[in-house]
């Protein structure tokens, strides 16, 4: 009777720990199914789409005269600039629908399978590197369209674009741990709005610092979405690769570094 | 491989053993103490009201939740301890569907047997294979939004199967399903066991418990009121139960007496609406004593024979108010007790 139950269970090898190469596949496979809800439910790349192309409209024609005397030469400050702001905003929704995904029963299998505890996290991430793919490009042909025209050629800008979706993705980290401790979907929303919205605007990604008040220059200067948005500008701009790049890696780097382990942890006790 | 091997031999009788399972939500304790022993390759009913502990129970044998308290082995296996090996172990079917809404069946499918490290043509296969199983081949390539619950829940055992684990559990695997549905359902229950697999169900309804399980655990607020078999536990009840009503109140006394006397059974009086109840071991049996009544000069109002309900089989098992029974001895000493 029980035969076949041992002989199944002997057939397989049991490990109590999932080697590294095993959570690189599961997170893949998740990253997978994460591309095919995107494929099922387009409707939900709404906000990338036109963001990127209502934003770079609005910014550049309301800020254009007063800050650069013309929206042509305003182009090449606001278009860097916008972007970093645009796709940072996009890996909101990133924590946003971690949170409703988790709320699903589908999340119960994920946990009750022998997979890597990273997986369900690392794949919903990566997958949503597509948005911010999208937003990039429709951000930059938006600017191309209204004439910016990039020094550094389409090499430098190409570097650009994968800069800030790298870094965007290094930020979603930050709300996927809000979204796993969040209670409900809708406060993931407002802590990540409240946490992202004076970052990207207490930069220099709109304004030339040299126009703020002095204080508020200590804090455009530290803040690491000025280095990202001036190490975008250097690259589209100029063609150079330059110390804000690194800057910009290296916050990347250790923003993975804290909140991935934090998210993880915070993932594997809300069970 | 050499000593999960010898761990193998030496628990392999046993898919389960928990041992005082414990678990506290916030001032609520959902599970207090339970101990449950299945052996591999039977069915195995966790019977119990809504809120009972059944799904608790289940989500810490499935290391979906840590037990505060106790312990819990899958074929040998710490469920905390050694979680990601019996997760190599059990598939796990919930009350709600674990499988993705937005996506289709195939879809489903195909991901959980990627995760499972099947390869992609592989992978593909067994999708195929299980849907066809489970006759949900015409609808492999629709979003799950239009299937039926049914459908949902035969998608969702499916994949629970793919990995072929040796232990599966299925939370109240019919509850809400149509009666035609639910037959289907005990039909496929019936031939994964077949097949060697151990099952671990909970349901709330006995004829369910009945039809499929070869031992059963009864669960009341966090603790194991009864266990045994099938026909250990029916025997506590009775098959049927017999509810009788007399015309004058003053007979009561004298219906209870010939009820006792042809049932052989204790019987017992509801207060407010003078309604006699007793355990019938066999419906027959109500002729006999339809005639030692008029015998007996009795006029009868009210004379019904039910199959005991669920609510019975609760009050006549856990009877003496919160004096949880131990498990297995003698559940028809406890029948008995209840009864007066």
């Amino acid at each position: 009777m029980n035969r076949a139950t041992m002989e199944r269970a002997e057939g397989r090898a049991l490990k109590n720990y999932t080697s590294f190469g095993q959570a690189v596949r599961n997170s893949l496979t998740m990253a997978y199914r994460g591309l095919q809800k995107i494929k099922r439910t387009p409707e939900q790349l709404f906000d990338v789409t036109f963001q990127p192309i209502i934003f770079t409209l609005m910014f550049t024609y309301i800020f254009g005269g007063a800050i650069s005397g013309n929206v042509s030469n305003y182009l090449p400050v606001i278009i860097p600039g916008i972007l970093v702001q645009t796709v940072i905003s996009t890996s909101i929704v990133t924590g946003v629908q971690l949170r409703e995904d988790m709320e699903k029963g589908v999340f119960d299998r994920f946990k009750s399978l022998p997979i890597a505890r990273i997986a369900p996290l690392a794949g919903a991430l990566l997958a949503d590197t597509v948005r911010y793919a999208i937003a990039t490009v429709l951000t930059l042909s938006m600017g191309y369209v209204m004439g910016y025209n990039p020094e550094g050629g389409l090499g430098y800008v190409a570097l650009a674009a994968l800069l800030v979706i790298v870094c965007s993705w290094a930020v979603s980290w930050i709300f996927a741990f809000f979204g796993v401790i969040a209670r409900t979907a809708a406060s993931v929303q407002g802590i990540s709005m409240m946490v992202l919205f004076p970052l990207t605007f207490l930069s220099n990604a709109f304004v030339p610092v040299e126009t703020m008040p002095k204080w508020l220059q200590w804090f455009v200067n530290i803040n690491p979405i000025s280095h990202l948005v001036s190490a975008v500008r250097e690259l589209a701009n100029n063609g150079t690769v330059g110390s804000d790049l690194l800057i910009s890696l290296i916050g990347a780097a250790v923003i993975v570094a804290i909140f991935a382990p934090l998210t993880v942890r915070s993932y594997m006790r809300n069970t | 491989m050499q000593q999960y091997k010898g761990k193998m031999n030496d628990h392999a009788e046993w898919a389960v053993e928990a041992r005082g399972l414990r678990k506290t939500f916030g001032g609520n304790t959902a599970v207090d103490g339970v101990d449950l022993n299945v052996r591999a390759g039977t069915i195995y009913g966790v019977l119990g009201p809504n809120g009972a502990g059944k799904t608790t129970t289940i989500r810490m044998l499935a290391t979906l939740l840590r037990p505060d308290a106790g312990s819990a082995r899958i074929f040998g296996y710490d469920v905390t301890k050694e979680s990601q090996i019996v997760r190599q172990l059990i598939g796990v079917t919930g009350q709600y569907a674990s499988v993705d809404e937005s996506l289709s069946a195939t879809e489903n499918l195909v991901i959980f047997a990627r995760l499972l490290g099947l390869g992609r043509a592989e992978s593909k296969h067994k999708a195929a294979e299980l849907l066809e199983e489970f006759g949900l081949t015409e609808a492999a390539k629709r979003p799950l939004k239009q299937f039926s619950g049914g459908m949902r829940r035969r998608l969702d055992l499916a994949a629970s199967l793919i990995a072929q684990p040796p232990l599966i559990f299925l939370d109240e695997p019919t509850t809400g399903l149509d009666p035609r549905t639910r037959a289907q359902m005990w039909e496929t229950i019936r031939r994964l066991v077949k097949t060697g697999s151990t099952v671990l169900l909970t349901t709330q309804y006995l004829d369910e418990a009945d039809q499929l399980a070869d031992r059963i655990a009864v669960i009341d607020r966090g603790h194991v009121v009864a266990e045994g078999t099938v026909n250990e536990l029916k025997a506590s009840v009775g098959n049927s139960s017999l509810h009788l009503k007399v015309q004058d109140a003053a007979d009561i006394p004298g219906a209870r007496h010939i009820v006792e006397q042809v049932l052989k059974v204790r019987s017992s009086v509801s207060a407010e609406a003078g309604v006699i109840t007793a355990p019938m071991a066999e419906a027959d049996l109500v002729t006999d004593l339809l005639t030692a009544l008029r015998g007996g000069g009795i006029r009868l109002a009210e004379i019904s024979v039910q199959k005991p309900t669920l609510d019975e089989v609760f009050l006549t098992i856990t009877g003496n108010e919160g004096k949880a029974a131990p498990a297995n001895n003698g559940a028809a000493k406890q029948a008995e007790e209840a009864a007066v």
